[in-house]
C-alpha cells in the first residue's frame, strides 16, 4: 500500500502541475485574482504529494521491500539504516524523484513566502515552474519510475554501489540538487518577466534571495562532492575535469555571474539583458548537467544506468525549455526598457567585465566537456580533454578575474575612479608582492608560476580586507565611529568580503596542493617504514574485520615525526560481497590545513600491501574557500535590507554608455 | 479496498487544492507591489545617509533615480485592478473535478500495480502473508545471511559450498570452500573440493591455482581419489598423456571395486590411451555447465579451444587436433581464425607428405580446402 500510494501521489502531483501550468496564466490574462491564486494552492498541494511520494520511497527502502524493483536493485537488507535512506537517491530513479521533490519544494516556498510579489508575477512564476515540473514528472513516470513492482519479490536486494555507501551521499546530492534546481526559480522569474513584459529593479529584488539560496547550496554541493572524491576514491585527487564535475561547475560559473548582474539590476536598474540571459543560461546548464549525467552519454560513478529512451526524453525537455526560452527572449528583447546609464569605468563596468570573464570561462568548460563527446559520436574518435587544456584556457581567465575582483567592490556606481581605487589597493598589492618574494625564496621546486599565483590569492584576500577597512574607515577615523560604521554596514558588504576572500583562500590551497604535494607509492611489508614529508609511517600490521555488509582489511600505521609518535592511521579496503566490488577508505591526518593521506592498494600473497601515501600541504584551504564563500552568501541572504546603488554624481561631463 | 479508499481521499484533497482559491470570492488578496519596493529603497537611502555610509551628493542622486522609477511604477499600477470572471472560474472548477481524476487514473492504471501488496522484509521473515515457496535459492540466501553475520561458522560454510557449486555459483563456492578450510582446518577432501570449484569456475580448466590445491590435497593424503583424478586431468590438459595415464592407472589399482567414480576414471584412461585429447570434466562440472548461461558456456568452450590451440602450437604433429581446432573455430563463427589455424597446420606438418595429404583432405571436407 505504501508503494502504490507513493506512486499515485506522484501521478496526482503531475495532474496538479498540469493544472498549475495553465489556470494561473489564464487568470493573469483576465486579471482574475482567484484564478491566479490557484497557482499558490496547487503549488503547495504539489509539494505535499511529491513529499508524500518521496517519503513513501524512503519507507520502502527502510523496510527493504524488495517487491519494488528500485529497492531490489539498489538496497540490501543488511545495509546500515543511514545508507538505506541515502540509497534512495543513490540511483537514477530515486535521484530524479529527489530532483522533482526539490523543484516542488522551491515552488512551494515561492507560494508560501511570496507574499511580497505582485499577484500576476507570482502566478506567472509558479506556472513556469509547473511547466518544468510537469515535464520532469512525465519523465519519471514514463522512463524512470521508482515505483515499478516485481510480482514475485526476491528475498535479497542487489545492494548499493559500495563507493556510494558513505556519509557523503547523505550530503552531496541533496545540496547539489538544491543548487541546480534552485536556479529553476531564477529561470521561472526570468520567463515570467518576459511573459509579463516587466523587468525592473523591483523584479531583481524579488529574485535575489532565490538565486542566492541556490548559489549557496551549489557552492557547498560542489565543494562537498570534491572533498568526497578526494577521500573516497583513494587517489587523493579532488578535481578531475570530469564531464560530470564540469556539469556542476558550469551552472556555478553562470550562476555567479547571474548573482552579480542581478545585483546591478536591483541597485541601478541596469544590465537587464545580462540578467535575463544569465537566468536562462544558468538553468539551461543545470538541465544540460542533468542530461549529461542521467542520459548515459557519460559513464561515471554518477551515471547509474544507461538507457537511450531516457537520454532522448531529457534531450527533448532540454530543447523545449532552452529553445523556447531563448525564442521568447529574442521576441521580447527589443521591448526591454533601457536601464540606468554608466561609464565604462564604474562598479557596473567592473561587473560587466566579471560577467564576461565568467561566461567565457563557462564557455571554455562547455567546449571542453562537449567537444570530446561530439568527436566520439560523430567521428568515432575517443579523446579526453583534461587538465592541460584547462590550465591553458580556464586558468588565465580566472587569474584575470581574480586580479579584477578587489577592484570591483571599491569602484563607485555609475562612474568610478580607477586610479584612486588602485591607490587604496596599494597596501593589498604590496602584501601580495611580499608574499610572492617570500614564497620564491623559501620554496624548493615546483612551477615558477606558483609563487605568483599565491601572491594573487593573498592580493584577493587583502583586497577584501581593504574594502571593509575603507568602508568602516578603520585607519582614518576614531575607533568609536569605526565601530558605529561597522555596525551600520550592511551585512551584504560583509558577505561580499567573505565570499571574495574565500576565492583567494581556495586559490592558495589549490596552488599549494598541486605544486608541493609529495607522494610515496610502494609495496610495504610489516614493520616497513615510509618517509614522507618529514613523517615516518611504520606499517604495524594487517587486520581483517567484519562490517555490517562488507569485510574490511585494515592496515595500521604508526605515524611519528622526528622520532615523536603522533598517532595511528588505519586506512582500509572494504570488499562488498553482494556486488563483488571493493572500496578504499583512506586515512587522513590533519595538521593545520595540511593533510597526510594514506590509502591501500591490493595485497600480495606474501602479506605485503600496496600503499599510497600523500602529503598535501594546505589542501584543506581548497574547501575552506568555498565554505567561506557560502558563509558570505548566507550573510548576504540574511540581510533583509533593500539594496540601493547610490550613483556618483558627475563632476564634469563624461561620456556615458547605455546599460545594455 | 483500503487502497482505493486512500486513492479516493488523495484525489479529493488534490481537487480541493484547486477549488479552494476559486471559492474564496474576490477579497483583495495580499500582494506586494513595485511601488512598495521603491518606497523601501528610498527609506534605505535615508538610513545609509544617517549612518554615514554614503555621502550626501550620492544620496541625492540615488533619490532622484529611484523617485523616477517610483513614478513610472505608480503610473502602471492602477491598470492592475483585480476583476473576477465567473465563466473561467467555472471552467477551472470543471477541469479540477473532471480532468484531474481522469489524468490521474489514466496515467496510474497502465503503470501501477494496485493488486500487489507491500512485502516489507520483516513481514516476510515471519513467513506470513508472502505465501512464497521456500525454494533452494531462498534457503541459500538465508544461510548466506547467517554466515554474513557469523563468518566463523565453519560447518555452515561446509554445507553451503557444495550447494553453491551445484547452483553454478562457482566463484562463491570457491570463497565458501576457502572459508571452510579456514574455520574447519586442513583436510585433503576440502582442498580437492576447493580445487574442483576453482577449475569449475575456470570453465573446466585445471588452472595453476587449482593444481596447487590438488597438490596440497595429495600431500595431505596421497590416496585422495579426487586429487589424483584432477592431477591426472591437469597432466592430460598440459599434453602429458602418459603421465595422466600413469596417475589414473595407479588410482584404479588402489580403488575399491565399488567406488562410484571408477567408471569415470576408466573412461578418462581410455580417452588418454585412445589418443582423444578433448579435455574431460567431472560429471558434476558437466552437469553444472548445462545450467550455465549461454555466455558462460561459450566461455567454457572457448577455454577448451584455446587450450587446444596452445598445445598444437607446441606440438604440431597432431593432424586430428588441427582439424578439430579448425572445426571448432568454424562452429564458433570465427572464420578468420579457422583460416589462420589451417595455415598454421599446413606449416606445422609441411615436412611430412602423408600428414599434409590427410590435413588437406580434412580441410576440404570442412569447406576450407585448396
Amino acid at each position: 500500500m505504501i508503494a502504490e500510494s507513493g506512486h499515485y501521489a506522484l501521478v496526482l502531483a503531475l495532474a496538479l502541475a498540469l493544472i498549475q501550468s495553465i489556470v494561473p496564466l489564464v487568470g493573469a490574462r483576465l486579471q482574475d485574482a482567484a484564478l491566479m491564486n490557484v497557482a499558490r494552492s496547487t503549488a503547495l498541494a504539489q509539494l505535499l504529494f511529491v513529499g508524500a511520494s518521496f517519503t513513501a520511497l524512503v519507507m520502502l527502502h527502510v523496510n527493504s521491500d524488495f517487491s519494488v524493483a528500485n529497492v531490489y536493485e539498489n538496497s540490501h537488507s543488511m545495509k546500515p539504516l543511514l545508507y538505506k535512506i541515502t540509497g534512495v537517491w543513490g540511483n537514477h530513479e530515486g535521484s530524479m524523484l529527489l530532483w522533482v521533490a526539490i523543484l516542488a519544494l522551491f515552488g512551494g516556498l515561492v507560494a508560501a513566502f511570496g507574499n511580497n510579489l505582485p499577484l500576476s508575477l507570482r502566478a506567472h512564476v509558479l506556472a513556469v515552474q509547473a511547466w518544468v515540473a510537469s515535464a520532469f514528472y512525465l519523465f519519471i513516470l514514463v522512463t524512470s519510475n521508482p515505483f515499478l513492482r516485481i510480482a514475485t519479490p526476491p528475498i535479497e536486494g542487489r545492494d548499493l554501489n559500495p563507493v556510494l555507501q558513505d556519509i557523503g551521499l547523505a550530503v552531496h546530492p541533496p545540496m547539489l540538487y538544491l543548487g541546480y534546481v534552485g536556479f529553476s526559480i531564477s529561470f521561472s522569474f526570468a520567463i515570467a518577466a518576459l511573459l509579463e513584459g516587466r523587468i525592473d529593479a523591483a523584479w531583481a529584488r524579488w529574485v535575489r534571495p532565490w538565486t542566492l539560496v541556490a548559489w549557496i547550496f551549489l557552492t557547498l554541493g560542489i565543494a562537498m562532492g570534491s572533498y568526497w572524491a578526494y577521500y573516497e576514491l583513494g587517489w587523493g585527487g579532488w578535481w578531475f575535469w570530469d564531464p560530470v564535475e564540469n556539469a556542476s561547475l558550469m551552472p556555478w560559473l553562470a550562476g555567479t555571474a547571474l548573482l552579480h548582474s542581478a545585483l546591478v539590476m536591483e541597485k541601478r536598474n541596469a544590465l537587464k539583458v545580462w540578467t535575463i540571459l544569465l537566468s536562462i543560461l544558468t538553468f539551461s546548464l543545470s538541465l544540460l548537467g542533468t542530461f549529461l549525467v542521467r542520459s548515459g552519454v557519460i559513464t561515471s560513478v554518477h551515471a547509474f544506468a544507461t538507457d537511450p529512451t531516457r537520454g532522448v526524453f531529457i534531450l527533448l525537455i532540454l530543447c523545449l525549455f532552452i529553445g523556447g526560452s531563448l525564442l521568447l527572449f529574442a521576441g521580447r528583447a527589443t521591448s526591454l526598457k533601457q536601464g540606468g546609464l554608466f561609464a565604462p569605468i564604474s562598479r557596473e563596468g567592473a561587473l560587466v567585465l566579471n560577467n564576461l570573464l565568467l561566461t567565457v570561462a563557462c564557455a571554455v568548460v562547455l567546449f571542453g566537456t562537449l567537444y570530446p563527446l561530439a568527436m566520439e559520436m560523430l567521428a568515432d574518435f575517443k579523446m579526453s580533454v583534461g587538465a592541460p587544456f584547462y590550465n591553458l584556457t580556464f586558468s588565465p581567465l580566472f587569474a584575470l578575474l581574480l586580479l579584477a575582483v578587489p577592484f570591483g567592490p571599491m569602484l563607485a556606481w555609475k562612474r568610478g575612479d580607477l586610479l584612486g581605487v588602485a591607490q587604496r589597493l596599494l597596501a593589498a598589492g604590496v602584501a601580495g608582492l611580499v608574499v610572492v618574494a617570500i614564497v620564491w625564496g623559501w620554496a624548493r621546486g615546483g612551477s615558477a608560476l606558483a609563487p605568483l599565483a599565491i601572491g594573487l590569492g593573498v592580493f584577493v584576500i587583502a583586497g577584501a580586507v581593504t574594502d571593509i577597512v575603507e568602508r568602516t574607515g578603520l585607519v582614518r577615523l576614531p575607533f568609536a565611529s569605526v565601530l558605529h560604521r561597522a555596525r551600520g554596514l550592511p551585512r551584504s558588504a560583509w558577505g561580499t568580503a567573505f565570499a571574495h576572500a574565500g576565492l583567494g583562500v581556495a586559490l592558495i590551497g589549490i596552488v599549494c596542493e598541486t605544486t608541493w604535494n609529495s607522494e610515496y607509492i610502494a609495496t610495504m611489508k610489516q614493520n616497513d617504514v615510509a618517509h614522507v614529508a618529514g613523517y615516518d609511517l611504520k606499517l604495524d600490521g594487517l587486520f581483517q574485520r567484519q562490517g555490517p555488509n562488507y569485510r574490511e582489511m585494515i592496515a595500521e600505521f604508526k605515524v611519528s615525526r622526528d622520532g615523536e609518535p603522533l598517532t595511528v592511521m588505519a586506512p582500509s579496503k572494504r570488499s562488498f560481497t553482494t556486488r563483488g566490488s571493493s572500496t578504499t577508505e583512506a586515512a587522513l591526518l590533519t595538521s593545520g590545513a595540511s593533510q597526510l593521506y594514506v590509502s591501500l592498494g591490493d595485497a600480495t600473497a606474501e602479506g605485503a600491501i600496496a600503499v599510497r601515501i600523500y602529503h598535501k600541504p594546505l589542501v584543506l584551504l581548497i574547501w575552506w574557500g568555498p565554505v567561506l564563500m557560502a558563509f558570505g552568501g548566507v550573510l548576504s541572504l540574511s540581510d533583509r535590507r533593500l539594496r540601493v546603488g547610490a550613483p556618483k554624481p558627475a563632476r564634469a561631463r563624461q561620456r556615458l554608455q547605455p546599460a545594455e | 479496498m483500503t487502497l482505493w479508499f486512500v486513492f479516493a481521499l488523495m484525489t479529493v484533497a488534490a481537487i480541493f487544492a484547486v477549488l479552494w482559491p476559486l471559492g474564496r470570492g474576490s477579497r483583495a488578496p495580499d500582494q506586494g507591489s513595485e511601488v512598495a519596493v521603491y518606497k523601501d529603497q528610498l527609506a534605505e537611502i535615508e538610513r545609509d545617509l544617517a549612518a554615514g555610509l554614503i555621502p550626501a551628493p550620492e544620496a541625492e542622486a540615488a533619490r532622484v533615480e529611484i523617485s523616477r522609477r517610483l513614478l513610472a511604477a505608480a503610473a502602471s499600477e492602477p491598470a492592475m485592478a483585480p476583476k473576477s470572471n465567473l465563466k473561467w472560474r467555472r471552467a477551472a472548477a470543471v477541469l479540477a473535478l473532471g480532468g484531474l481524476p481522469l489524468v490521474a487514473i489514466g496515467v496510474y492504471m497502465p503503470l501501477g500495480s494496485p493488486r500487489l501488496q507491500d512485502f516489507p522484509l520483516a513481514q516476510r521473515e515471519r513467513g506470513t502473508g508472502s505465501g512464497m515457496a521456500q525454494s533452494l535459492e531462498t534457503l541459500v540466501a538465508q544461510v548466506e545471511q547467517h554466515l554474513e553475520k557469523n563468518p566463523t561458522d565453519g560447518r555452515g560454510w561446509n554445507v553451503l559450498a557444495p550447494v553453491l557449486e551445484r547452483l553454478g555459483r562457482f566463484d562463491d563456492a570457491v570463497r565458501a570452500y576457502r572459508n571452510s578450510l579456514t574455520y574447519n582446518g586442513e583436510s585433503a577432501e576440502r582442498r580437492s573440493d576447493l580445487g574442483e570449484a576453482i577449475s569449475a569456475a575456470a570453465g573446466g580448466v585445471v588452472t595453476a591455482e587449482a593444481k596447487t590445491e590438488f597438490e596440497r590435497a595429495h600431500a595431505l593424503n596421497a590416496d585422495d581419489p579426487k586429487a589424483n583424478y584432477f592431477l591426472g586431468l591437469a597432466a592430460e590438459q598440459d599434453g602429458r598423456k602418459d603421465e595422466a595415464a600413469r596417475i589414473w592407472r595407479a588410482l584404479l589399482a588402489k580403488a575399491p571395486a565399488d567406488a562410484p567414480w571408477r567408471a569415470l576414471v576408466q573412461s578418462s584412461l581410455a580417452r588418454v590411451g585412445g589418443g582423444d585429447t578433448m579435455p574431460a570434466l567431472s560429471d558434476e562440472t558437466i552437469a553444472a555447465s548445462k545450467d550455465l548461461a549461454e555466455g558462460d558456456r561459450n566461455a567454457m568452450v572457448r577455454g577448451m579451444v584455446d587450450r587446444l590451440a596452445t598445445r598444437l602450437k607446441q606440438n604440431g604433429d597432431d593432424v586430428d587436433g588441427w582439424l578439430r581446432l579448425v572445426r571448432a573455430y568454424l562452429v564458433m563463427g570465427e572464420r578468420d581464425k579457422a583460416k589462420g589455424a589451417s595455415a598454421d597446420a599446413r606449416q606445422a606438418v609441411a615436412s611430412d607428405a602423408e600428414r599434409l595429404r590427410q590435413l588437406d583432405e580434412g580441410l576440404k571436407t570442412l569447406g576450407l580446402g585448396g
